[in-house]
C-alpha cells in the first residue's frame, strides 16, 4: 500500500518538469498531468492573492475525500507537490528532502538545462530511495 | 509541523561533503589560467569569470536554501548578513563581515579576510587588471537574482592587488516583485 500516489515538480513559470507516480491509484496520462500542473500553479498564485494573511506563501495542503495534496514552494519559485492518501502526516519532511535531492542531483548536473524537464538518472535513483525510506518510516510509525 | 530552524553556517559546513581545499584552489587557478590563455584580454577574463559565477549562482541558490533552512529575509540588510555569515561559511568555509552601509540600506560591503581561492596566488605584472576572484561576484549576483533582487557586485579591495582584505560592494538595484501581472484587463 503506497502512501504517496504521485510526485510533481513545477518550474517557476508553471510548466511540469517532473512527474512520477507510485502505485496504481490516481494514475494520470501525460496530458492530464500537464493540465494539473498548470492548474495548480495558477491556483497557488491566486490563493496567495486571496489570502487575508499578508505575506502568505500559497496553499500548502489540499484535502479531498480520496487524496491529500501537499505542496512546497521554494523561495526561487519551484514547486514540489505530492498526492498522497488522505490523512498522511509529515509530508513536509519528504518534500524538503526531495528539494535537497533536486539541488544535488538536478541543479548540479552540468547538462541539465534550467527550467527544462528533468531527465537525470541519479535523481531518479536517489528519489526512489528517499520515497522508499519514507514509506518504511511511515509503516513503523 | 513547525518550520525547521535555520542552521548556522558551521553546522551546514560540517554536514555537507567537502573536497580537499588545495584541490579546489588549484582547480580554480588552473581554470583562470586557461581562460587567460584562451581569451588573451584580462578584461574578457573578468567578464567570463563573472558570467561563470552567475551561471553557478542561479543553481547554487537552491542548494543554499534547501540546506540552510533560512526563510525569507525581511530586508536587504538581513540578506547581506545571511550571505556573509551562512553562505560564505557553507560553500567556502570562511566567514565574511558586512559593513559600510549607505543611508538607504541598499549598498554595503562584504569583507573577506580569508579567501581560499587565492592561497597560492601572486598576480604577475601582465595581469594587473585581473579580478582573480570575479567568479564570487557573479555567484552573488546570480543567486540574488533568483530570489528577485537585481544587484550589482563590484570589487573595491583585493588582497592580490596589495590591499589588506577583500572587499565586495553589493548594490541593490531593484527588487522585482513576485506578483503576477493580474491586472491585465484594467
Amino acid at each position: 500500500m503506497a502512501a504517496i500516489y504521485s510526485l510533481y515538480i513545477i518550474n517557476k513559470s508553471g510548466g511540469l518538469i517532473f512527474y512520477k507516480d507510485y502505485g496504481s491509484a490516481g494514475r494520470m496520462d501525460t496530458n492530464d498531468t500537464l493540465r494539473l500542473a498548470s492548474l495548480w500553479h495558477s491556483m497557488h498564485a491566486i490563493s496567495q492573492q486571496l489570502s487575508p494573511v499578508s505575506g502568505c506563501s500559497g496553499i500548502e495542503l489540499l484535502q479531498a475525500d480520496t487524496f491529500d495534496l501537499h505542496c512546497f514552494q521554494s523561495l526561487t519559485g519551484t514547486k514540489f507537490f505530492v498526492i498522497s492518501e488522505p490523512g498522511v502526516q509529515h509530508m513536509e519532511g519528504l518534500l524538503k528532502c526531495i528539494y535537497e535531492l533536486y539541488t544535488d542531483y538536478v541543479l548540479k548536473n552540468p547538462f541539465y538545462e534550467m527550467e527544462m524537464p528533468i531527465r537525470c538518472e541519479l535523481f531518479d535513483i536517489n528519489l526512489s530511495q528517499a520515497v522508499q525510506k519514507d514509506r518504511v518510516a511511515l509503516l513503523g510509525r | 509541523m513547525a518550520p525547521l530552524a535555520p542552521k548556522s553556517g558551521d553546522a551546514i559546513f560540517a554536514s555537507v561533503e567537502r573536497v580537499n581545499a588545495e584541490l579546489f584552489t588549484l582547480t580554480y587557478g588552473a581554470m583562470v589560467r586557461q581562460l587567460i590563455t584562451d581569451l588573451e584580454e584580462v578584461e574578457e577574463v573578468n567578464k567570463q569569470l563573472d558570467q561563470m559565477g552567475y551561471n553557478i549562482g542561479i543553481r547554487l541558490v537552491d542548494e543554499f536554501l534547501a540546506k540552510s533552512n533560512v526563510s525569507r529575509c525581511v530586508d536587504f540588510k538581513e540578506t547581506a548578513e545571511v550571505i556573509a555569515k551562512v553562505g560564505f561559511k557553507m560553500f567556502l568555509g570562511v566567514t565574511a563581515s558586512v559593513t559600510n552601509w549607505d543611508v538607504e540600506g541598499t549598498t554595503c560591503s562584504i569583507i573577506l579576510e580569508d579567501n581560499p581561492l587565492v592561497d597560492f596566488v601572486e598576480l604577475p605584472d601582465t595581469c594587473q587588471g585581473l579580478y582573480y576572484c570575479n567568479i564570487l561576484s557573479g555567484v552573488i549576483r546570480g543567486s540574488l537574482e533568483m530570489v528577485s533582487m537585481k544587484t550589482e557586485v563590484t570589487w573595491l579591495r583585493d588582497m592580490l592587488r596589495g590591499d589588506d582584505v577583500f572587499e565586495l560592494q553589493v548594490k541593490l538595484l531593484k527588487q522585482i516583485p513576485e506578483e503576477y501581472p493580474y491586472k491585465d484587463d484594467e
